[in-house]
């Protein structure tokens, strides 16, 4: 050492220190043991409660930079969308063609999801299944949807039967490839617990691996949700009207054609809002009441 | 069954497994037997097969050579007869409260159903302790808490035997010595038989009645001895402690021996 303490070091085993001992003080004695949070600390921790002001945050800017530009055919204000919104909602049959698409939607999401856990259980039940699932997702995942629709417009005709069968194609791989990667995820300690309780075959996938692999699957309905819907509105704005009656994507076209940009907005508007609904409503529910409650995922 | 035919008969096992790129034999031609109500115990160092040993009771490995039998029946896979309790804190399923995942266990393996399946899981966990966290999440409990679900659950299944991996050597130092303890409590409230692995000579001569020695790669038996009574005093522990430890590291001195 090139400087020298004070005085020589002291080591520990030189010398002989008190031993302590003390009384515990009783917890009644401490100020705060345990105390709530203020109300302004409690609002802050509701999640709803941060995305609504982030939300009016948004619609606020919106407001602003519209009056600003002030010219409604390119950016109508949030205030005439919001009109516009309404008025197609009374009276222009905004939520008839909403609930059009929605229906073709579901369709499409549950023909995905049931052909998607199809795939999956070949997929864990033989080493084939599982080369068959990879080749095939790496093959179709990346091809857009939207670029099967002039096929699928041949093949199933101007209608439904093709807008289903391209929602089929995007939902499908999306959940499949995390349903099954949630499989593979799941522990081995957890596989050998349901193998002992002599669970076998179906029994074994349904009350062990798919609850098990939850998170993953939970994951993989959200995207391919979103996926959906993308998918049904491009594919509605291409190729317009299906059977009569068009859905949003057509709402969107037809207002864009007749120059109604407030309308066009209002149908982009609806989109949003559903996929808020469905995102913050319906999966968070879900989520709140299988993974979060399970501690699965924090 | 006569009286003095085992429970349990492991005659000459031979393990392998295959890695990525090598097959490891992982024990070779072990011999033992487990008699009804025997606390035995599976002692040695790690890389003695041991674990695998374990797996092989419970079915989950087929010997290559030799044969396990249970009650006479040969073993070829997992059971609820042979239930296993696990190291690792994840073998509850947490998708299932404390209670529902004693249940579980009953009913998905058939042995109960309905009000029955419940009060047994409630008798079960009331023994080791846990009726207020009946209603609890896994996630919410501590690592002890955890083991003594699961070591309710194995129990509560009244298997034949009782396998378990090391149950306590991932709890800290006192919650593992607390659950040795409350073991050994149960133990006396049922006399259940339990094959139990460790590589801690001290929890094996504490917890176990009859202790097999396994020396490492392969795993082979060097001894099957008695542990002490249980309340016989701290000095004859410790001299069976270094008896132990003597028997299973004169190996490794004289390796190291060897390379001088």
């Amino acid at each position: 050492m090139s400087e020298p303490m004070s005085g020589p070091m002291v080591l520990g085993s030189d010398v002989l220190r008190p031993e302590v001992y003390r009384d515990q003080v009783d917890s009644s004695a401490f100020g705060v043991v345990q105390k709530p949070l203020s109300t302004w600390e409690r609002i802050y921790n509701q999640p709803a409660v941060r995305k609504v002001f982030i939300l009016i945050m948004l619609a606020t800017l919106w407001e602003i930079y519209a009056r600003l530009l002030n010219n409604a055919l390119l950016f109508p204000t949030f205030g005439s969308t919001i009109e516009a919104f309404f008025e197609a909602l009374v009276s222009g049959g905004l939520l008839g063609k909403a609930w059009t698409s929605i229906k073709v939607l579901l369709i499409g999401y549950s023909a995905g999801i049931a052909l998607a856990a199809l795939l999956t259980v070949v997929a864990i039940t033989s080493r084939f299944g599982t080369d068959l699932l990879e080749t095939l997702t790496s093959m179709f995942n990346p091809l857009p949807a939207i670029a099967l629709l002039p096929l699928a417009l041949i093949w199933f005709g101007l209608g439904t039967g093709s807008l289903v069968f391209v929602l089929i194609h995007s939902v499908l791989w999306a959940v499949a490839l995390n349903t099954h990667s949630g499989f593979l995820s799941v522990s081995n300690t957890m596989r050998m617990v349901g193998r002992n309780y002599g669970l076998r075959g179906l029994s074994y996938v349904g009350r062990i691996l798919i609850p098990a692999a939850f998170p993953s699957i939970l994951t993989g309905l959200k995207i391919g949700w979103a996926f959906a819907w993308r998918t049904l509105i491009a594919a509605e704005l291409v190729f317009g009207v299906s059977s009569g009656s068009g859905g949003l994507g057509w709402f969107i076209y037809e207002n864009k054609n007749q120059l109604e940009i407030p309308n066009v907005f209002a149908g982009l508007f609806t989109v949003i809002v559903i996929g808020l609904l469905v995102e913050n409503v319906i999966f968070r529910t879900i989520e709140t009441k299988t993974v979060r409650k399970w501690g699965m995922q924090s | 069954m006569e009286a003095n035919t085992p429970l349990l008969d492991v005659k000459g096992v031979t393990l392998q497994y295959k890695t990525k790129d090598h097959l490891v034999t992982a024990t070779y031609r072990v011999d033992f037997q487990v008699l009804r109500s025997d606390r035995f115990i599976l002692l040695g160092p790690s890389g003695c097969g041991k674990s695998t040993l374990l797996k092989a009771v419970g079915g989950y490995m087929t010997p290559v050579e030799g044969e396990i039998r249970l009650k006479g029946q040969k073993v070829t896979k997992p059971g609820p007869d042979r239930m296993m309790v696990f190291q690792e804190f994840d073998q509850l399923l947490p998708w299932k409260t404390v209670k529902e995942n004693v249940m579980f266990a009953l009913t998905a393996s058939g042995k109960l159903s309905g009000k029955a399946a419940e009060e047994k899981a409630l008798e079960y966990i009331n023994k080791v302790n846990l009726t207020k966290f009946a209603d609890s999440f896994p996630h919410t409990l501590s690592g002890g808490m955890k083991q003594r679900v699961a070591i309710a659950r194995g129990m509560a299944m009244e298997p034949d035997v009782l396998l378990m991996d090391e149950p306590f050597a991932a709890l800290d130092a006192l919650t593992r010595r607390k659950m040795q303890d409350e073991l050994l409590q149960l133990w006396d409230d049922t006399h259940f038989t339990v094959l139990f692995v460790t590589h801690s000579i001290a929890e094996a001569i504490k917890i176990g009645n009859r202790i097999l020695l396994l020396s490492p790669h392969p795993g082979q038996v060097k001894a099957e001895m008695n542990s002490l009574p249980r309340q016989s005093d701290g000095e004859l522990a410790q001299a069976l402690e270094r008896k132990i430890h003597d028997m299973l590291f004169v190996d490794a001195v004289e390796e190291e021996g060897a390379h001088v």
